[in-house]
């Protein structure tokens, strides 16, 4: 393992879509994540890669098409308000089954919200903030070292399930620095390279092994072709699930009181959970580290001693909706939260949560 | 062991290169640490202020609600965080710029000069060097030779000329 760096979480995140082969980047400003494009202008190109600043996030999204749609290795990133423009280029991008890595550096919303750290985005990242039937895969990493090895995966996880994934975090991890060890650089697929790897992505006529025809379209105007055509979508997401669903248990065996929690909260939760122990309060967590597909599995492993189930996010409940699915009716299901960029402290977490044990009694 | 730091005073006294440096040396010397800077509009001359937590095991919280030292390098900063010290915890006071006594009585304040020492030492800059001096030989859980590298690696280049004077501040106080 290489020597540990500090690095700035945005500028940690855009080296890691390099060096796991990405390299065409397309964005546009915002805040928290500004320093993304700033670090990949300076950088990509030196590397034998693309950096184009686009005119809005919407030509950004659909650069990303066309490049990806090429077989070239796409990231890109924004936040809230500025992935929201972009949901119409995903939903496309998913339809026609092109691969990208899109990162949100999440703030508060709705609307252009304010700059500081949320977790609002969760329907807009797993329930699809486009039209139509899809999915994508999306990871919420919860500290440095975790994101920078989801971001380096993520290239490869979308060329293989042909699908764009997305990776949330929020303005907390995007400005905060800490130690990461950054894995070796993957080197760039050059465009020859492509016809091969990708079969796929259109790369001409006469460069495809046998001379077969590329399609990469969204458009299906029967519809029974169109059935088949999602159906086959979900069949994927079917038979990616096992390799997707990821998340983290801690202490639940125990645990009176179980906290479900993702990113910058569920690190938060930790402590919470260590001030709970020095007054006799055992609790524990699930941390969803994919957001979808959602670990729903985890919750089986809650044990005899539980009494509560607490959804704890930066949000007015969303993530609940798919902790209430996970529990299925076996458990109270409560709700710690704090929206508007605020994030709470652990003390007011902890006393929230001894107040709800307190109110089952 | 964990310590939660919060460094304050305004846009240009070097508050960020103060957690920055003390985030770097922990990390030399092999412990988990965490720098967290505060984002927002900011205007020039506006307030900075950064967290630093510095353990001995993986950081869970990189925030700061009860901080076992803070640093007020101006007046705002410590009208606004002198509560956010912990009790029995260590209160830094620029006394160059301030001119007012901080009125908590639970906590340990410890007065630096930091501004009329630099100036003493030819370059009033090197305050915020003078006060991370005093901190971390206060805090004393960072060896001074993890500080020494990254001074090196900080002023190094264009800077390489500041190494020795800035070496000069960082062990110009030492305080308990």
């Amino acid at each position: 393992m290489a020597e540990k760096v500090l690095m700035k979480g945005n500028e940690a995140f855009a080296e890691a879509a390099m060096r796991g082969g990405c390299r065409f980047y397309f964005g546009y400003p915002i805040t928290p994540q500004s320093e993304i494009p700033e670090y990949m202008s300076r950088e990509l190109p030196k590397r034998g890669g693309v950096f184009v600043q686009a005119e809005s996030e919407l030509g950004a999204i659909n650069m990303t098409y066309g490049a990806g749609a090429a077989g070239g290795s796409v990231f890109i990133s924004s936040s809230s308000p500025g992935i929201a423009l972009m949901q119409e280029g995903m939903s496309f991008l998913c339809s026609a089954e092109v691969p990208a890595v899109i990162l949100n550096v999440s703030r508060c919303g709705p609307g252009i919200g304010g700059i500081q750290p949320g977790q609002a985005d969760y329907f807009q990242a797993t329930r699809g903030g486009g039209n139509g039937d899809y999915h994508m895969p999306v990871f919420a990493p919860c500290n440095m070292q975790e994101a920078v090895d989801i971001i380096y995966e993520a290239p490869a996880l979308a060329d293989k399930w042909r699908t764009p994934v997305m990776i949330l975090a929020d303005g907390m991890m995007g400005q905060m620095m800490e130690p990461v060890a950054l894995p070796d650089p993957k080197p760039f697929v050059e465009p020859e390279e492509i016809p091969a790897n990708k079969p796929w992505a259109i790369t001409g006529y006469a460069k495809k092994p046998g001379g077969a025809r590329a399609v990469v379209k969204s458009l299906r105007m029967q519809p029974e072709a169109l059935e088949e055509h999602v159906e086959r979508l979900f069949a994927r997401y079917d038979a990616a699930k096992a390799e997707l669903t990821r998340y983290e248990c801690i202490g639940l065996e125990d645990a009176e009181l179980v906290f479900v929690a993702y990113g910058t909260i569920a690190r938060l939760t930790l402590e919470v959970i260590e001030m709970l122990a020095e007054q006799g309060i055992k609790a524990g967590l699930i941390r969803p580290i994919s957001l979808w597909p959602f670990p729903y599995e985890a919750f089986d492993q809650i044990g005899k001693r539980t009494k509560v189930v607490v959804s704890a996010e930066l949000s007015m409940g969303q993530l609940i909706e798919d902790v209430y699915r996970g529990v299925n009716g076996r458990l109270p299901v409560e709700l710690i939260h704090r929206t508007g960029g605020i994030i709470p402290t652990s003390i007011e977490v902890a006393q929230k949560a001894k107040a709800i044990l307190e109110g089952l009694k | 062991m964990i310590e939660k730091m919060f460094f304050a005073g305004s846009g240009g006294q070097g508050i960020i290169l103060m957690g920055q440096m003390i985030t770097y040396a922990a990390m030399y010397d092999n412990k988990a640490v965490t720098f967290l800077p505060s984002y927002g509009p900011e205007m020039r001359g506006g307030t900075a202020n950064c967290t630093v937590v510095i353990s001995d095991k993986p950081v869970s919280c990189p925030l700061v609600y009860e901080a076992d030292v803070v640093v007020a390098m101006n007046l705002p900063s410590l009208t606004k965080f002198e509560s956010l010290v912990k009790p029995g915890g260590k209160l830094f006071v620029n006394t160059s710029l301030i001119d007012q006594r901080p009125t908590r009585t639970d906590i340990q304040v410890i007065d630096v000069p930091a501004n009329d020492l630099a100036a003493e030492m030819g370059n009033g800059r090197a305050a915020n060097m003078i006060m991370l001096g005093a901190v971390a030989h206060s805090i004393g859980i960072v060896a001074d030779a993890a500080f020494d590298k990254i001074m090196q690696k900080t002023f190094s280049g264009k800077k390489a000329a500041l190494l020795d004077l800035n070496r000069a501040a960082f062990h110009a106080v030492k305080v308990n």
